[in-house]
């Protein structure tokens, strides 16, 4: 569809767009954040900060941009993905060589207040370019070699600039945010197969390659494989972590020890208890209900995304949307797995609960996207 | 390029269906994350619970209050003191090396002591406070308090630490505590959690070490909240223990302190005990040394300088100490002799100096002989033959039976380290010992307390107890623990004629109080506290008759080692008797010269309120004993306390 469709078709203009927002989708937003501040009030001792105060600041940024973003017309989006894309490479690059080291990878750049992770950025830019691709490609030619090497290439390289920093999470994220666009807009089920085939051939290698020079994880990425498949191991080291988040999450129990009462957050036994494993918090002072609800509540957007999706009739808007709900459903399906055991501990962090401001923002600029999709939705 | 209608109608049909096989697929992990999140929270609930707790939960010990040990009139002998140290807390203090540099000029450190606390300060958390000093005087830790602006992050405090007030009076009947060691603990099937403790103290030696049980208490617990790295939050709940039992012993303090006294830097021990109810008054051993070296843990120099001694101040002479009891083991075998019938208080035995048997010759310590004596004159003379003569007739085991009967050979079972329980010989402890049959010799050689008799200091009053009451009174040395008095129990009679005993302690009268006696020197003037005894020279090498024909070398001409031991036996007052005394001076030289005369200080002392008065003694040596007395080094006598008080 061109603008001219767009206009010929009733596109709400002006200010009545906000009229057409998700607006259930922003109530389920603000709802998933507030629990997020809860916790981070409660990990704080009772205490809006460090962490609480930061965060809701940010979230409220965070509206703004969500509804500024809403504001612009998908196509627009649609025209400057290309050049997001660009952009955000070119970050990934720069964070290469003049980056800031943190936890011993590089992951951050600094450029004036804002403190940027670029690697962030990269999960809702590359989505954005792949949705463009398909859109301007000829459906016929989806499935072509050629054709479909093309987004290999776009997802492969800014995920082997995130690999090197090295910040697996991300790039795991990554690679699947961009292949569930792909699968989406239709490519063979034949290259999938074939994909997975290669992973486990990879997975193979991971392990047979260990200890010689040609491994491609670092040292520590390994021993969080061996400390996730054996926790116990090493109790007092690497699986502290693991076993501590568990205990924190089983002894919740069905309704939770009570807000600000979790024993294992409070008496800092929990790691990382206001990024990365802040869910452990939410079900040991909630429980199953609390935590459950928060299942609920992700599953909704998720909801909301693919539901706008399917209404959608502009190919653009519905891959774009198909991408953006899968990304965020892979950023908790991982982090979840990993907090409970079932995945090895990668640093990826909870949406809207973990405390981080790249994240938080590029989170809201992808709903900025959703909704501006939703908004500019011909009726 | 352009699309038809119906391209993208079949486009968007085709998205549709992957985002729902998406979609589908998303609430199928959902559903696996809800199911993982139920099992842990729902069905494994209890186990992580538990788990949380543990992380949470610390148990903490609290050590209770060591019992005191008191003497018989409630005097202390150990009690805790109050420990002053300084500690410092990494957290607290900033700058640490800045702030040691300030404490050093406050109170006196040693590159040590800084070198120390540095590397445990590095081994610790922050917020753990370290002891930098410890056993500070009163005036240091007030400096430190005065200092506290400078000095953040260092704190005065205050621990309970084992004291002997009476540093060396008690060290070998009390022993020391000293902090737990492996060996201890693989002692012990199921050692208290207390011993754990870093820096706990149990006994180690003396009634400290038997009595560990009443003295210890029971520890109390706390319940402690606990982070991650074991820093504590809050005390959940405390249980308090129970403080070890007091101990009263049943010597008395200053007469403990004036027989140790007395004995001086003599290698020897002396032990008054009481004949009626066995209450031990004085157990002493000389030299000795300071426990309270022990319990903050004695310096290498210290403790060569102890090993050095060839005088054994760490030996406890009076119950470990086995010597050869020399001629006062004569009254056993007069008993023994009496009780067989095998002579009467009147057979005479004539006594030219020397008895050949089997073409030996056994000589008695008087050249010329006693010349003709029955019981009373052979014990008072001390004659050698006339017991060689009797003893033959009894027979060994008859002997060996008595000594046992009046305590000897026989272990006295009391709360001290090393009791020895001395050889009281017969045939069947030769075969079994020597594997070799008992000979005429040998009982000639026991007869007069030689060859193989070893006795105990111990064993020496308690015999001489037993003798001057005719009952079978034993030592005791403990008089109460806690509230509890020790019950005395019923004495068993010795079960020999009245008539015999009698005759012995008659004989032992007449030692001390008759012109010609052994110890007449020693006798007490006084006719109230009348003074029996016996005394006693034990060989401790052979002499050659070379030598004897040469004449005996005197004892001052020989190394101090080579010397005989001095000993004596004695009980007052004689005609109702109340204590028995025994002194062992080791290579003292004559029993008569020089244990007799400490004996009856001894026995003196414990039957006066205070130092003996010089009325006792006989007119001529009443102003050698005031230079004595004078002389003697003891400690202010502190007033009995009716009731045991905490330090």
């Amino acid at each position: 569809m061109s603008f001219l469709e767009y206009q010929i078709k009733t596109v709400p203009g002006g200010i009545r767009k906000i009229l057409y927002l998700n607006w259930g989708l922003v109530l389920l937003l603000v709802a998933v954040a507030s629990m997020g501040f809860l916790m981070l009030y409660s990990v704080a001792g009772g205490s809006l900060q460090p962490w609480a105060e930061p965060q809701m600041k940010r979230f409220a940024a965070g509206l703004v941009l969500m509804f500024a973003i809403a504001m612009v017309p998908i196509w627009f989006i649609r025209n400057m993905a290309g050049v997001a894309y660009g952009v955000s490479v070119l970050l990934l690059l720069a964070v290469e060589f003049f980056g800031e080291v943190g936890m011993g990878a590089q992951r951050w750049i600094d450029i004036g207040p804002l403190r940027l992770q670029p690697s962030e950025l990269m999960k809702i830019t590359l989505v954005m370019m792949l949705a463009a691709y398909y859109d301007w490609l000829d459906t016929r030619k989806t499935s072509r070699p050629l054709w479909v090497l093309i987004p290999v290439v776009l997802i492969a390289v800014p995920t082997a600039l995130v690999l090197i920093q090295p910040n697996l999470g991300t790039a795991l994220l990554l690679l699947m945010g961009g292949a569930a666009v792909m699968f989406a807009a239709g490519v063979s089920l034949w290259y999938f197969g074939a994909v997975a085939a290669l992973g486990a051939g990879a997975i193979a290698s991971l392990f047979t390659l260990r200890g010689t020079p040609w491994q491609f994880l670092h040292d520590y990425q390994y021993r969080r494989i061996d400390t996730f498949l054996d926790p116990t191991t090493d109790p007092l080291g690497a699986g502290y972590n693991i076993i501590q988040a568990q205990i924190a999450l089983g002894s919740g129990g069905w309704s939770g020890k009570g807000f600000m009462q979790g024993t294992q957050s409070r008496l800092n036994f929990l790691p990382e208890k206001h990024t990365d494993f802040i869910f452990t918090t939410l079900a040991e002072e909630f429980g199953f209900i609390g935590a459950f609800s928060l299942l609920l509540l992700y599953g909704l957007i998720i909801f909301f995304c693919l539901a706008s999706a399917i209404q959608s009739k502009d190919r653009f808007s519905q891959l774009l949307l198909i991408g953006i709900g899968c990304t965020f459903f892979f950023y908790l399906a991982v982090n979840l797995s990993m907090v409970m055991g079932m995945a090895p501990v990668v640093g990826v962090p909870l949406p809207f609960l973990s405390y981080g401001g790249s994240v938080m923002l590029v989170l809201m600029v992808a709903f900025g996207v959703v909704q501006s999709a939703h908004v500019h939705r011909p009726r | 390029m352009r699309r038809t209608a119906r391209d993208t109608e079949a486009n968007a049909r085709k998205v549709t269906r992957r985002a729902l096989f998406l979609g589908g697929a998303q609430v199928a992990f959902i559903a696996v994350l809800g199911a993982r999140m139920r099992y842990m929270q729902v069905e494994e609930a209890e186990r992580y619970r538990l788990l949380a707790e543990e992380n949470r939960i610390n148990i903490r010990l609290i050590p209770p209050t060591r019992g005191l040990i008191l003497d018989r009139r409630g005097r202390l002998i150990a009690g805790n003191e109050q420990n002053y140290r300084v500690v410092i807390t990494r957290e607290e203090t900033g700058d640490v090396e800045t702030v040691l540099a300030k404490l050093a000029e406050v109170i006196p450190l040693t590159a040590e002591m800084l070198d120390r606390t540095r590397k445990e300060m590095d081994r610790r958390s922050a917020f753990v406070p370290i002891v930098v000093a410890d056993w500070l005087r009163w005036d240091d830790l007030a400096a430190v308090a005065v200092n506290a602006p400078a000095l953040p992050g260092v704190n005065p405090e205050v621990g309970l630490s084992r004291r002997y007030p009476l540093v060396g009076d008690f060290a070998h009947v009390v022993g020391y505590v000293g902090p737990v060691s492996d060996a201890d603990l693989a002692e012990l099937e199921d050692p208290d959690p207390l011993l754990q403790i870093p820096k706990f103290q149990i006994g180690k030696i003396g009634v400290e070490r038997w009595m560990e049980a009443d003295l210890r208490g029971r520890s109390g617990t706390k319940r402690i909240e606990v982070n991650s790295v074991g820093r504590v939050m809050r005390e959940l709940d405390r249980q308090d223990g129970v403080a070890g039992a007091d101990i009263r012993l049943t010597i008395d303090a200053d007469v403990q302190n004036f027989v140790q006294a007395r004995l001086g830097e003599e290698s020897a021990a002396a032990v008054v005990m009481d004949v009626a109810n066995g209450d031990l008054i004085a157990v002493a051993s000389a030299p000795s040394f300071d426990p309270n070296l022990f319990v903050r843990g004695i310096s290498q120099t210290d403790y060569s300088a102890l090993i050095g001694n060839d005088h054994r101040p760490l030996a406890n002479k009076s119950v470990q100490g086995a010597y050869p009891p020399g001629s006062t083991f004569k009254m056993v075998t007069a008993l023994a002799a009496l009780e067989a019938g095998a002579i009467t208080e009147q057979t005479t035995v004539h006594c030219p100096g020397f008895l050949e048997f089997g073409g030996r010759r056994f000589h008695c310590w008087k050249h010329g002989g006693h010349g003709t004596v029955a019981l009373e004159a052979a014990l008072k003379g001390s004659c050698d033959v006339y017991f060689y003569d009797i003893a033959q007739r009894a027979g060994i085991d008859r002997i060996a039976e008595m000594g046992r009967r009046l305590g000897l050979g026989v272990r006295h079972d009391l709360p001290m380290s090393a009791i020895s329980e001395g050889v009281m010989p017969d045939k069947a402890w030769k075969r079994d010992r020597h594997k070799a049959e008992w000979r005429i010799g040998d009982t000639i050689n026991a007869s007069i307390g030689q060859g193989y008799v070893l006795t105990s200091p111990l064993q020496l009053a308690v015999m001489t107890a037993r003798i001057a009451s005719g009952t079978a009174v034993s030592p005791r040395l403990v008089r109460a623990i806690g509230d509890r008095e020790v019950p005395v129990g019923t004495i068993p009679p010795l079960g020999i004629a009245p008539r015999h005993l009698r005759a012995v302690q008659e004989a032992m009268v007449a030692v001390m109080n008759a012109q010609g006696g052994t110890a007449w020197a020693s006798r007490i003037a006084d006719e109230a506290m009348l003074f029996a005894g016996k005394t006693g020279t034990s060989q401790v090498r052979n002499i050659s008759a070379s030598e004897r024909a040469s004449g005996v070398i005197k004892n001052e001409q020989l190394p101090w080692n080579r010397r005989d031991h001095a000993l004596f036996v004695g009980y007052a007052p004689a005609t109702a008797p109340r204590y028995a005394v025994s002194v062992v001076v080791e290579h003292g030289g004559g029993g008569s010269a020089v244990a007799a005369p400490i004996a009856r200080d001894a026995i003196l002392r414990a039957l006066s309120d205070g130092l003996p008065p010089l009325s006792a003694y006989p007119a001529n040596q009443r102003t050698t004993i005031e230079t004595q007395q004078k002389n003697m080094k003891l400690r202010k006598p502190e007033p009995a306390a009716a009731e045991s008080s905490r330090a």
